[in-house]
């Protein structure tokens, strides 16, 4: 069967674009909020999903998101970066304070488990659409060391701290932090990031 | 934790890997240090692409709830610039350092940017000798062998002291200093042993910023700081408001 998924992936929504439309959204714009969700609800979603796992929690937190994304627009600041990366942080932090609250009663044990799954990104991109975008950032992860590409999606695909990381890797702290500043600016290098 | 392990944390804090307590230490860092918020804005832009490569379609009935959901929610005005850095209760200290600290990572790292807007401010008035001084400086800061020590001077204000031993020379940064008295001048002296060499005079216009120490470091182990009349002195005529021992 041929590939028709290429053109499936919703494409990047222009930056500035977005970022118009937050600017309305902060002036109490709630037919720009709809479009605002058109673009950036399927993106919070599939990470926070990523994170959590559980669909009904993901569908919870991913609500909260776009809801915290209407009450701080006139927060965001075009200069820190696009207002995707704006949303995308927001998504990022609560889903991994979701994880944190729900680990804190959680036992040691469960954790050291998890380093004998796959990584998160290869078992959630199976179910993704955005195809290209997928590629791309596998395609980047794969010119990390395993050490910088481990540090970088337990952190961000897991949720978990660095001091977790740095027990689930067997390796000392200060290496951890290290190898997630270093993995992450291969990582921009490779896939061209900008602020 | 070290000044150069700060400056280390953008990844970990652009990937929300963070305690709580580190967190708002790097964030007061980040906000005197321009060159750790440049590159947070980019790892923060890298890690979202992590985020969007997940994309999945949310079901239908999830617009429907978030629109209905946004009708009966107050909306937040903008940050003021005082709301924006909320401080802690070690806030006010942690802010003095936090200059030097970046300029001390950006030393550990061969970066050269923060200090650089000061130098550029200087050479508005003074391009020629600012120029000169800025590339010792920046030679100083980048040295592969540059450590740093950070101390306290006088009352409130904090201090770096970059040495090069390679070079045989060494930077001062000075954070929040408060102005000399009229008619006197901040004047840098080289502790060889007790004895105190002069390594030139601090411009009194400037309360932050860094400065070339005059002189080689020679066998100094460390660097004091007086209060002297206009023009300076050829041996201190005060008591030093500051002495820090030069990092080993």
């Amino acid at each position: 069967m041929k590939e028709a998924v290429h053109v499936q992936g919703a494409p990047a929504p222009g930056p500035d674009g977005l970022q118009e439309l937050i600017g309305r959204v902060a002036r109490g714009d709630q037919e720009a909020f709809g479009r605002v969700y058109d673009l950036v609800s399927g993106p919070v979603l599939g990470l926070v999903r990523s994170v959590l796992r559980d669909p009904a929690q993901s569908e919870e937190v991913a609500q909260e998101v776009l809801v915290e994304v209407w009450r701080t627009a006139a927060r965001y600041q075009p200069a820190r970066g696009s207002g995707m990366t704006w949303v995308l942080t927001l998504a990022h932090r609560r889903a991994v304070d979701r994880v944190r609250s729900a680990q804190a009663s959680a036992d040691r044990e469960q954790k050291a488990a998890l380093l004998d799954r796959t990584p998160a990104y290869d078992e959630v991109s199976e179910q993704v659409e955005a195809r290209l975008e997928r590629e791309q950032v596998r395609r980047c992860l794969r010119t990390l060391t395993e050490l910088q590409r481990q540090s970088v999606t337990l952190a961000y695909y897991r949720g978990l701290a660095y001091r977790e990381v740095a027990e689930l890797l067997s390796v000392p702290l200060g290496t951890v932090k290290t190898r997630m500043r270093d993995g992450l600016i291969r990582l921009r290098d490779c896939l061209g990031v900008g602020a | 934790m070290s000044t150069a392990e700060l400056h280390t944390l953008t990844g970990a804090y652009a990937l929300h890997a963070l305690p709580d307590d580190e967190r708002l230490a790097f964030e007061r860092h980040l906000a005197d240090c321009p060159s750790c918020a440049q590159e947070v804005a980019e790892l923060a832009s890298t890690a979202a692409r992590l985020g969007r490569a997940m994309t999945e379609t949310p079901p239908e009935r999830m617009k429907a709830e978030v629109l209905r959901r946004i009708t009966t929610e107050r909306q937040e005005g903008p940050l003021t610039v005082r709301q924006g850095r909320v401080r802690g209760r070690y806030g006010r200290a942690a802010t003095r350092f936090a200059l030097a600290a970046c300029l001390a990572a950006a030393a550990a790292f061969g970066g050269i940017a923060v200090w650089q807007h000061q130098v550029a401010r200087d050479a508005q008035q003074q391009a020629q000798a600012a120029q000169q001084q800025s590339q010792a400086l920046a030679a100083v800061l980048a040295a592969p062998d540059a450590k740093a020590a950070t101390g306290k001077v006088g009352a409130g204000a904090s201090a770096t002291v970059v040495v090069s031993r390679s070079r045989d020379q060494a930077a001062f940064v000075a954070s929040n200093m408060p102005a000399p008295p009229a008619g006197k001048v901040y004047q840098i002296w080289f502790n060889d042993a007790g004895t105190m060499r002069s390594a030139g005079l601090m411009d009194p216009a400037a309360s932050t910023g860094a400065v070339l120490l005059n002189g080689p470091v020679g066998k100094a182990s460390g660097m004091g700081i007086t209060v002297e009349p206009s023009g300076g002195s050829p041996a201190p005529t005060s008591d030093p408001v500051a002495l820090m021992e030069f990092p080993a």
